[in-house]
């Protein structure tokens, strides 16, 4: 499954996706929960039973501000959070 | 209505309908659905995996009374009791506060078992337009999600700025929709992507000599571009099928139509029950897994 987290307003469209499909067999140790500074990710049992990462609610609709420090402007060449999950599964859609 | 009293134009017909021709006695397994959202909330109750009746209605000042309001609302009308159904299951944005559900789950997954139901195992992309937010989901022939984005940041093209729109003309809510085809031209939809915003262009609107009509034509066309956008994001494949209240407002769901150029599946049932009737069905099926797993054990 793909799960967008985000939203769209009138500045703009900010979603993060998570392949939850790579999310159950994950080879990367959960570094996601680590990698992101602002410890915006979370593990959660999904309505199907499969534990997946997930980006907690208290940020789902603040991403813009939220993960300005790690985009270019913020001296990052790339996302800490797509970086650190090798299996791909981490996408921001901006 | 007395005099001095303000007439309720966004108040939309609440709803309490049982299948005369099913006996739930009969019934191996009884399930309910609860589904607690932040304007309606609606009680679907399933004997053997079939709908048998729902109630829905306008969400109350907390959820555990709007749940329960919701359940008694069926439960009276069939002669059923609370400990006549075997499980329970709540979902939507009060899905955690639904005293005597057994299992919360979410509206995403819900809405899209609901609307395999409701339109068939053809159906793959489900745009659900609730009272405050809006989901574009696709799924598998299952009816299981498979991939799912949610704007639940502004009620802009949501069953809310569409009732602060009624109230706003002083139209019924459920007038606006055929009202929206009565124009001379299709206008250019308002701009603005936020609700108050977009009551504040309406008003503009009216005050440059647009007609009633012509103004909430052109919030039914910002209110269909907002979500194709939205919906666009994860692919549009058919069979589509639209769930929520603004399902029954066909002044959007035709706009919707022509700008995707293809047709939403429909159904006979209340397209506002999906979320109630999926969990409904979720609440069966896990039943159906216990029951044989106890046979195998």
């Amino acid at each position: 499954m793909i799960a967008n987290y985000g939203y769209k307003d009138g500045s703009g469209e900010y979603y993060i996706s998570i392949d939850t499909d790579k999310c159950t067999s994950c080879t990367a140790g959960r570094a996601c929960l680590t990698a992101c500074p602002k410890e915006m990710f979370e593990i959660i049992t999904d309505d199907y039973d499969d534990e997946v990462a997930a980006v907690k609610q208290s940020f789902r609709r603040t991403l813009a501000f939220d993960c300005t420090g790690c985009k270019p402007a913020g001296g990052y060449t790339s996302l800490p959070c797509s970086t650190a999950c090798t299996p791909g599964a981490i996408k921001h859609s901006w | 209505m007395t005099a001095g009293e303000k007439k309720e134009y966004w108040r939309w017909q609440e709803n309490c309908w049982i299948d005369e021709s099913k006996n739930w006695r009969d019934a191996k397994i009884i399930t309910a659905g609860i589904d607690v959202g932040s304007v309606s909330s609606q009680a679907v109750i399933c004997v053997d995996g079939e709908l048998y009746g729902f109630n829905s209605m306008r969400t109350g000042n907390n959820s555990p009374d709007s749940a329960t309001n919701a359940i008694n609302g069926v439960l009276e009308k069939s002669g059923m009791k609370l400990e006549n159904v075997t499980y329970v299951i709540g979902t939507g944005y009060g899905r955690v506060n639904v005293p005597f559900a057994h299992k919360a789950i979410t509206e995403i997954a819900c809405h899209a078992r609901g609307a395999n139901y409701m339109g068939g195992n053809t159906i793959r992309t489900i745009l659900d337009m609730g009272g405050q937010d809006c989901k574009a989901i696709h799924c598998d022939e299952k009816g299981k999600v498979t991939n799912f984005l949610m704007n639940d940041k502004c009620a802009a093209g949501t069953g809310r700025g569409m009732e602060v729109i009624a109230d706003l003309m002083q139209i019924p809510i459920a007038e606006l929709g055929p009202r929206s085809f009565d124009v001379d031209e299709e206008p250019e939809a308002v701009s603005s992507t936020c609700v108050v915003f977009a009551k504040s262009e309406a008003l503009g609107l009216l005050k440059a000599g647009y007609s009633k009509n012509k103004v909430i034509a052109a919030y039914c066309q910002a209110m269909a571009e907002r979500v194709v956008s939205l919906i666009e994001r994860i692919g549009v494949e058919n069979d589509f099928f639209i769930t929520g209240g603004i399902a029954k407002n066909p002044g959007v769901v035709k706009r919707i139509e022509k700008l995707l150029g293809t047709k939403a599946a429909e159904t006979k049932y209340d397209s506002q029950i999906a979320g109630a009737l999926g969990a409904a069905l979720f609440g069966y099926t896990l039943m159906q897994k216990q029951g044989a797993s106890a046979k195998a054990a």
